[in-house]
């Protein structure tokens, strides 16, 4: 469970998030929509106790993450974006420090740390410095960090960015099949990508919370009924022109 | 106390997956073997002690340990991975001592494999090894000084090579306060008082009255001090500005 109130960031006369409030049920998969620069790994950032915000409260599985910044970790994964990690390391050391730090151990530590290279298929990898990987598959070792102590909560920054059509494929066959128990947050800009796994969206532009539903439900909101078109309305404000685009296609 | 472990584990390997753990050792034993033997005269003298040997640590740690402590933090700035370190349950505390530890426990590996020094001079001569052990302390001390204020100021900025020049120049701050240079510059218009408070802040002074072979608690307090009060100010930075 997540519970977000009122959450402001901001950087001096800068608002970067704007007084938003939602909460996120385990089963969802939220899809956090905005055009570049909107807010949305701000507010991701907040999530995860990376930033503090100006005002506002997070609380990830009961814990404020201000007061128990310690308590809220443990229970989340987290993807930041770009999908960030030490590139001087092998696969196997990397995802061993983060199994450490997590406080793995034993049996389960032999076992969690199986399902994730099966899962991301990086049993070929293990022995290779990261920054020799491609970039497909450092997303995929940031996916495994980001799984590994299986939390009940993952936050996934642009977790497709950048990536080929069969890898984007691979990873969102990956969250639908994590979707059942867990909260899966992620950020995008690509829709598609939120009509394929996200049972919730909601979009926000300039900080502010401008939409809050189901995908099918914000694209019947457009007479074309493709989301494409209400993204471009909400965060745009303008009425999309299917003549002119017509024309232009 | 785990998780600081688990840090000091990653930092200390990092430093040997990447060549800078090899050419760091190599030219920090050779320097001080050419400071040694050439500027310092250790067959010359004809004393079997290790002063001409001890005596340049300061100096040479003076840019030899901002190497070292530059990349503690800048890096994890730069390559975005603060973001996830500081995302992981790990308490700002935890991470900035295993790091420093990470990096006081490699400086003190270079320092170990100085012991040919210490065989040469117990071949050649009857030195006091009380002494050389103390020195060996206070050389050790005083790395740990200057990268706890190369890795505060490391985390300070997101530049490798900004924080070596500020590391260089405040270690160099700190190492001069005791000499006559700056406190000469002082005698003159300020009270005894004073001048004796800049002299006690330096490295060298209290380097110096340990090498001698006394390992006095104020010695070792001092150098206490100042590594806590750096890394104080280390956590303090990180929580200031994590996120650019």
């Amino acid at each position: 469970m997540i519970e977000i109130s009122h959450l402001t960031k901001r950087y001096g006369a800068l608002t970067a998030v704007d007084d938003i409030s939602f909460n996120v049920e385990p089963g969802q998969v939220l899809g956090f929509l905005g055009p570049n620069g909107a807010g949305k790994s701000t507010t991701m950032k907040m999530i995860t106790g990376f930033l503090s915000p100006t005002s506002g409260t997070v609380r990830v599985c009961g814990h404020d993450v201000e007061r128990e910044p310690l308590a809220a970790k443990a229970c989340m994964g987290y993807l930041p974006e770009g999908a960030p990690s030490y590139p001087e390391m092998t696969v196997r050391a990397y995802l061993e420090f983060i199994a450490n730090v997590r406080g793995l151990s034993g049996a389960r530590r032999r076992e969690r740390l199986d399902d994730v290279i099966t899962r991301l298929a990086l049993k070929g990898v293990l022995e290779q410095v990261i920054e020799t990987l491609s970039k497909g598959f450092r997303r995929r070792v940031g996916l495994a960090q980001a799984l590994l102590h299986d939390p009940k909560v993952l936050i996934l920054d642009e977790p497709t960015d950048g990536l080929d059509p069969n890898q984007k494929h691979e990873v969102r066959k990956l969250i639908s099949s994590m979707s059942k128990d867990k909260i899966i947050v992620i950020s995008t800009h690509i829709l598609e990508e939120v009509d394929a796994v996200c049972n919730r969206a909601i979009i926000i532009a300039g900080g502010k919370l401008l939409a809050d539903d189901t995908p099918q439900a914000l694209a019947s909101r457009s007479p074309s009924g493709r989301l494409d078109d209400v993204f471009r309305q909400i965060t745009t404000g303008v009425q999309p022109t299917h003549e002119k685009e017509a024309a232009h296609a | 106390m785990h998780n600081v472990c688990a840090i000091f584990r990653r930092e200390f390997a990092s430093y040997f997956a990447t060549p800078l753990a090899f050419v760091f050792i190599i030219i920090f034993l050779l320097l001080v073997g050419v400071f040694a033997f050439y500027v310092g005269g250790f067959y010359e003298r004809g004393q079997a002690d290790l002063a001409p040997f001890f005596n340049y640590h300061p100096w040479l740690y003076l840019f030899l340990i901002p190497a070292l402590s530059m990349r503690l933090w800048a890096e994890e700035r730069k390559s975005g991975t603060i973001e996830l370190l500081m995302t992981l349950p790990v308490t700002v505390w935890q991470a900035v001592l295993g790091k420093f530890l990470a990096a006081w426990c490699f400086a003190g590996v270079a320092l170990v494999l100085t012991f040919p020094m210490w065989i040469t001079v117990n071949y050649l001569g009857d030195p006091d090894n009380g002494a050389i052990f103390a020195a060996y302390i206070g050389s050790f001390l005083t790395a740990g000084g200057m990268l706890a204020i190369g890795a505060c100021l490391s985390a300070a900025t997101r530049n490798q090579v900004i924080a070596f020049i500020l590391a260089a120049v405040v270690c160099f701050g700190f190492l001069l306060s005791g000499y006559p240079l700056v406190l000469n510059a002082f005698r003159i218009w300020a009270p005894q008082a004073v001048v004796d408070a800049i002299a006690s802040l330096s490295f060298l002074t209290h380097f110096q009255s340990i090498s001698k072979g006394v390992i006095d608690l104020r010695d070792l307090l001092y150098f206490g001090i100042v590594i806590a009060t750096w890394l104080i100010a280390n956590v303090i930075v990180i929580e200031m500005k994590k996120a650019d």
